[in-house]
């Protein structure tokens, strides 16, 4: 028999399957929810049980100009990405930059608060159990934070290479649905640790 | 074995340099090669993970023998339990749904090539770090190598205070990395399946293989992840000195187990259900029948998926659950045994009526069925939660794991191996030595598993070195350990096997067995590029609607 | 108490229906030499044993009829549908499915299943919320690995070996155990008296037993602890009430300590026993290792691994890792004069 043996009549739909990335990207999404979710249900499971202090209510401040920052990067990079799907490329180079440089700035506040956590308060990782999933927790956000910096900050250096075409809006889109994941997590995060939590 | 499992169709390879050889397979990207090095990869941990269960074995078959010391036993178990779950049959899952899927769904390649080469590279340095505790972990304390705390590593047992030097930090990176490699082919698998399948196969017409390894991949996904993130918590308090598993900081050793069955349990069906996939392929083959009820099929496995995710306390009764927990995981328990008993009922019904051929491929799903049933229902018995309270942490859970480990996972790898052996050399294997590596390893598996449930009955309880002469295991064990040289001999002729038919093996010709899916179509081996021309599809079966143009199957689904 | 045997009534003629068949030959088959084992599930002696057994019959009786249904299923297909010697080489009937039979094996599987469930939710409940009332209460440590006891009414530290009452079915005088652990996990497990229950350090679990026979029940550790988790050995002597008040009035004493071995207990305290070991009555308050106060009231020594003779005593001090290779006392270097002093010491607390 040779090779290519089918010949089917057409059949008769088209044939179309959804986009590769996209798929490939809410699988990560998902992963990626399944592991917030062990580190917020031990954070949940772990209020008020630590055996020495201090407690989340005395040490921890709510990082409200922060979070606003990191919220509105959303709004910013949706708008970078319909800048680009209808071929404004300057329109997009501006806006993705916005993006990042909110996004600094959310990390930029972390370390911030971590400093004053770890240098003021005393307050570490090996503390108690509240340090311990506190600095996990918030950590495992900023981490992720930082991938999607350095994905955003590496995409915008190809733009002004001129390396980013209005093709590519596809590509861009899926690294937006990365950042929104980030920062739909921080909803998240912030509700426990700075709402529930304290 | 060398890496050079398959004649490369178009180049002349003998005529290539070494190196150069050993180089294309490095950095090769192409998903036949890498499920190819993901199969080879097992076989070689399954060599070692069934000699560290051979010597195991040696030290168990009288009371009070002294083969082994403690330490060395401890190491072993753990050693055999993480090489076999997630170097042996993780990569043979993600091996064969690698080489198979694509080809079955008539696509060129998986959806990401390069990610498919570095999942494929993570698992493979994930199983050498493991080893490598052998030599690396001693430190200074002159404390142990390998890891010793048992393949869920129960906390506080890991902690820095219980577990000194470095061995447990070898398992728990070990396990993080592959299991980041696990991630990614899933994400491959999902993106191939969902993605690349050729015109007209639907999802609705998808051979059952590949669904069975989407929903697997699914599985990996959100069962994965969750081990993941515990072993980071692990690593946090074993290096930076955190306290999630402190029970000495008011931390929980109970909450460890919580997060590690919330993977363990999901993560047996994902062992298990690509196994049902190979079944699902080769009893219609063999039975020369479409298979009964493919739309249940497809929903029972979807159900399995998302049963499971909530059974996992059952490893747990024993912990002090209130009665109410017990009890709720004793009913998700038995639900899942529904949607098993619908498939095995299904197979039965694909069998029934057909003309059955017992050539070795046939042979091994057909003993897989009679012995999953058993561990099924001994699965159940373990589900009963007063049952479970004599039947956890005994020999009748080693008994009940491993009938549905190697009864049924391994007997259908095995089988998939015989029946894609033409597909993937051009050569037919040999069906002699196939039927004698049969009946060696199935009298084999019987003598070690049928009686391994015994003393767990008789009140043995599992990890133990040794054990007290006069409580009525003796026997038992003596002939479970004899039970595994049967079992040693019969992967022997395996090997051989495979070995000499792989040079001396008949031409097999592009469709031996008369089947039905895409991947019989193309040439064997396939080429690089798997199909000249894309094919499309108008039903389940379509090189049955090609062969039997008076009769096709789309008429009827 | 009262609604022990009630329920156990209960379930009995259910039982005995659906599990005669399987009752003989289990029984038969538990009565013969090879499977007679002092730590047989298949034979209970204590309440929550009892009802255990009762529903592992009922769950093996069903399970086994399911077993034989699909056996006998598989094997007729075997035989009657391999391809014939004769065959005209045309495919068989192609059936794709149908949705009566797809019903059938659906809804015939759910029944059993809300059968099974019910049954052993029943038994769940009784076991875990009959707490018995007036029961005596012993509290058992696991310990890397051996067995701390305390008896909190009586005042009595014991290792190793737990002494309870006989419950007669009459006037029940069952034992409630709280169990705790010291370092990492272990399991409780009599398999003649109870299921296992795990101890778990940072948390307390409980279970309980009426044991209606005098004698020795063993058991063992079930939950992988570490080096030695296979030498941690339980024994449970359950005695008549008067066997048992005498027991208990001597274990609540303090130590006999006579003068002709005051040599081997000045060596005692001195040298670092007495870190780990408590001797009700003197100076040693350790409480890493077991309580040796009555130590010679015991059969065996380091949980149940040797029998406590002045060999294997001698042997254990010199050093314990010639019997229990990883165990957490250390040899104590003692040279032979000391040795002999030491172990003279401690054979006189009985
Ligand atoms: C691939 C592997 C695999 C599979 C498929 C299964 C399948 C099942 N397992 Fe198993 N199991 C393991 C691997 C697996 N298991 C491992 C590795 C462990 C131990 C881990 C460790 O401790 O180290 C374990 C341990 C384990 C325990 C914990 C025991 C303990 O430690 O205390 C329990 C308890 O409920 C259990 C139950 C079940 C059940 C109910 C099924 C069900 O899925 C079975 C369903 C199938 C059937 C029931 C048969 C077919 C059905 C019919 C013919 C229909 C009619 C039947 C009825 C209506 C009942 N398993
Ligand atoms: C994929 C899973 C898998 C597989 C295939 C096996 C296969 C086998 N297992 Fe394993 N087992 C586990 C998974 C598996 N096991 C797990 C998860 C545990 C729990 C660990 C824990 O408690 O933490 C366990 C625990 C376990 C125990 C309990 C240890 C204890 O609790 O103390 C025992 C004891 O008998 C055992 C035995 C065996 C045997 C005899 C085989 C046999 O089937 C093996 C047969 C294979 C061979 C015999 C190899 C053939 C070798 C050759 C032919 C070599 C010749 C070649 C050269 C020298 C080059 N296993
Ligand atoms: C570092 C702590 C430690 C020191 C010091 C120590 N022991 Fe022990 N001892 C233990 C532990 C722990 C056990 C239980 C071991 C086991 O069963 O696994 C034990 C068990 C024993 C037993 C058996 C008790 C029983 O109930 O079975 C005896 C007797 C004993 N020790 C005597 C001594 C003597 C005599 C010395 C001093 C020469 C000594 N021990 C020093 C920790 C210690
Ligand atoms: Cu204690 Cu095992
Ligand atoms: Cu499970």
């Amino acid at each position: 028999m040779s090779a290519a043996i089918i010949t089917m009549p057409e059949p008769e739909v088209q044939w179309t399957l959804p986009s590769r990335g996209r798929v490939a990207m809410f699988s990560l999404i998902a992963a990626e929810s399944a592991i917030f979710s062990i580190f917020v249900v031990a954070y949940l499971f772990y209020l008020g049980k630590s055996l020495s202090g201090p407690t989340p209510k005395e040490i921890l401040r709510v990082p409200i100009v922060f979070t606003i920052c990191l919220l509105s990067s959303s709004i910013t990079i949706h708008l970078a990405v319909r800048s680009l799907q209808s071929g404004k490329l300057g329109a997009f180079t501006r806006w993705w930059f916005l993006t990042f440089a909110l996004g600094a700035a959310f990390l930029a506040g972390t370390a911030i608060e971590w400093r004053h956590l770890i240098y003021d308060e005393g307050f570490t990782i090996q503390t108690n159990l509240f340090g311990t999933t506190y600095f996990s927790l918030v950590g495992l956000h900023a981490f992720h934070v930082l991938m999607g910096l350095m994905a955003l900050f590496t995409v915008w250096l190809l733009t002004l290479l001129g390396n980013v075409k209005r093709e590519h809006a596809e590509r861009v889109d899926v690294l937006a649905l990365y950042w929104h994941f980030v920062d739909s997590v921080w909803v998240v995060v912030f509700l426990v640790v700075y709402v529930i939590g304290r | 074995m060398s890496t050079e499992l398959i004649a490369w169709p178009r180049a002349p390879e003998s005529s290539v340099p070494f190196v150069e050889r050993l180089h294309g397979w490095v950095t090769t990207v192409d998903h036949k090669r890498l499920g190819l090095m993901y199969i080879l990869y097992a076989m070689v941990f399954l060599l070692i993970g069934g000699i560290e269960a051979l010597i195991m074995r040696i030290q168990l078959a009288v009371p009070h023998n002294n083969f082994v010391s403690p330490q060395v036993f401890n190491r072993l178990f753990t050693m055999h339990g993480t090489t076999m779950i997630f170097f042996v049959i993780m990569p043979l899952v993600f091996g064969f749904a690698n080489y198979l899927v694509p080809l079955m769904i008539g696509a060129r390649d998986m959806a990401f090539p390069r990610l498919n080469a570095f999942s494929f590279w993570l698992t493979a340095f994930g199983g050498i770090l493991l080893y490598f505790s052998w030599l690396g972990a001693n430190g200074l304390y002159g404390a142990g190598n390998a890891p010793d705390v048992g393949w869920f590593a129960y906390a506080p047992l890991t902690s820095r205070t219980f577990s000194v030097g470095h061995s447990t930090d070898y398992w728990t990176l070990s396990l993080l990395v592959s299991g980041f490699g696990s991630i990614g082919a899933a994400i491959n698998i999902i993106a191939t399946t969902l993605c690349l399948r050729s015109p007209g196969m639907t999802l609705g017409k998808m051979p059952l293989f590949a669904w069975l390894n989407l929903v697997m991949a699914g599985l990996v996904i959100l069962a994965i992840s969750p081990l993941s993130a515990a072993q980071i918590m692990l690593v946090i308090d074993r290096y930076l000195g955190g306290h999630f598993f402190d029970t000495q900081a008011g931390g929980s050793a109970v909450i460890w187990m919580h997060f590690f069955w919330v993977f363990g349990h999901p993560e047996v069906y994902v062992l298990v259900l690509p196994a049902f996939g190979i079944a699902s392929e080769i009893i219609p083959v063999f039975s020369r029948k479409a298979i009964f009820g493919y739309p249940i099929m497809v929903a029972a496995t979807v159900a399995i998926g998302f049963i499971s995710m909530s059974v996992w306390a059952h490893h747990m009764f024993t912990v002090g659950m209130s009665s109410n927990a017990n009890t709720f995981f004793v009913l998700s328990t038995m639900a899942i045994a529904v949607p098993t008993g619908i498939k095995i009922f299904n197979w039965l019904a694909t069998m029934w009526g057909g003309k059955i051929e017992f050539k070795a491929p046939m042979l091994f799903c057909t003993a897989f069925l009679f012995q999953f049933l058993i561990a099924g229902l001994t699965g159940i018995m373990q589900g009963a939660a007063p049952f479970d309270w004599h039947l956890a942490n005994s020999y009748f859970v080693i008994a009940h794991f491993h009938y549905v480990i190697v009864g049924g996972i391994l007997f259908t790898f095995f089988a998939a191996f015989y029946y894609w052996f033409p597909k993937v050399t051009g050569r037919m294997y040999n069906e002699t030595l196939a039927k004698l590596h049969f009946w060696l390893f199935f009298i084999g598996f019987h003598l070690t598993f049928d009686f391994m449930h015994i003393p767990g009955l008789l009140g043995m309880p599992r990890r133990i070195y040794t054990y007290e002469p006069g409580r009525g295991w003796e026997t038992w064990n003596l002939i479970v350990t004899i039970g595994v040289v049967f079992q040693a001999l019969g992967i022997l002729v395996f090997i051989v096997n495979l070995l000499w038919s792989y040079f001396k093996g008949k031409t097999a010709g592009n469709d031996p067995w008369d089947a039905w899916t895409l991947e019989w179509s193309t040439s064997s081996p396939p080429p690089a590029y798997n199909f000249a021309v894309t094919p499309s599809v108008k039903s389940r079966r379509p090189l049955w609607d090609l062969k039997h143009p008076e009769d096709p199957d789309w008429r009827y689904e | 108490m009262q609604d022990v045997y009630s329920s156990k009534r209960m379930l009995r003629p259910a039982l005995k229906v659906l599990s005669t068949l399987f009752c003989l030959s289990t029984t038969s088959v538990a009565d013969s030499p090879t499977f007679s084992s002092p730590t047989n599930i298949f034979a209970p002696a204590s309440t929550p044993a009892h009802s255990i057994f009762g529903l592992n019959l009922f769950v093996l009786a069903i399970t086994g009829a399911i077993f034989v249904t699909v056996f006998s299923l598989l094997a007729y297909a075997v035989v009657k549908f391999r391809k014939r010697a004769d065959d005209d080489g045309r495919e068989p009937a192609q059936v794709y499915g149908s949705n009566q039979v797809e019903v059938a094996w659906t809804v015939i599987p759910i029944l059993i299943v809300v059968v099974l469930f019910m049954a052993t939710a029943r038994v769940i409940a009784y076991v875990q919320m009959a707490m018995p009332e007036n029961a005596m209460q012993v509290v058992a440590v696991g310990h890397q690995f051996w067995w701390e006891y305390r008896y909190p009414g009586a005042n009595v530290v014991t290792a190793n070996e737990l002494h309870v009452p006989v419950s007669d079915p009459a006037h029940p005088t069952p034992t409630f155990i709280k169990l705790l652990s010291a370092d990492t996990d272990h399991s409780f497990w009599v398999p003649r008296l109870a299921g296992k229950t795990d101890l778990i350090p940072n948390r307390t679990n409980t279970t309980w037993i009426d044991p209606q026979q005098v004698g020795l029940y063993l058991g063992q550790c079930a939950q992988y602890c570490g080096t030695q988790h296979a030498k941690m050995l339980l024994r449970v002597y359950v005695q008549s009430r008067s066997d048992f008040d005498r027991w208990i009035q001597e274990q609540s004493q303090p130590a006999h300590v006579s003068d002709t071995a005051s040599e081997g207990r000045r060596i005692f305290e001195s040298i670092g026993c007495m870190n780990c070991h408590a001797v009700a009555g003197t100076a040693a308050d350790g409480r890493f290792g077991p309580d040796l106060t009555h130590l010679m009231s015991r059969d065996t020594i380091a949980s149940g691994i040797a029998p406590n003779t002045h060999e294997k005593l001698r042997q254990w001090i010199q050093d314990p890792s010639t019997l229990k290779p990883g165990a957490r006392m250390p040899a104590m270097g003692l040279d032979e004069p000391e040795l002999n002093a030491v172990t003279a010491y401690v054979e006189t607390l009985r």
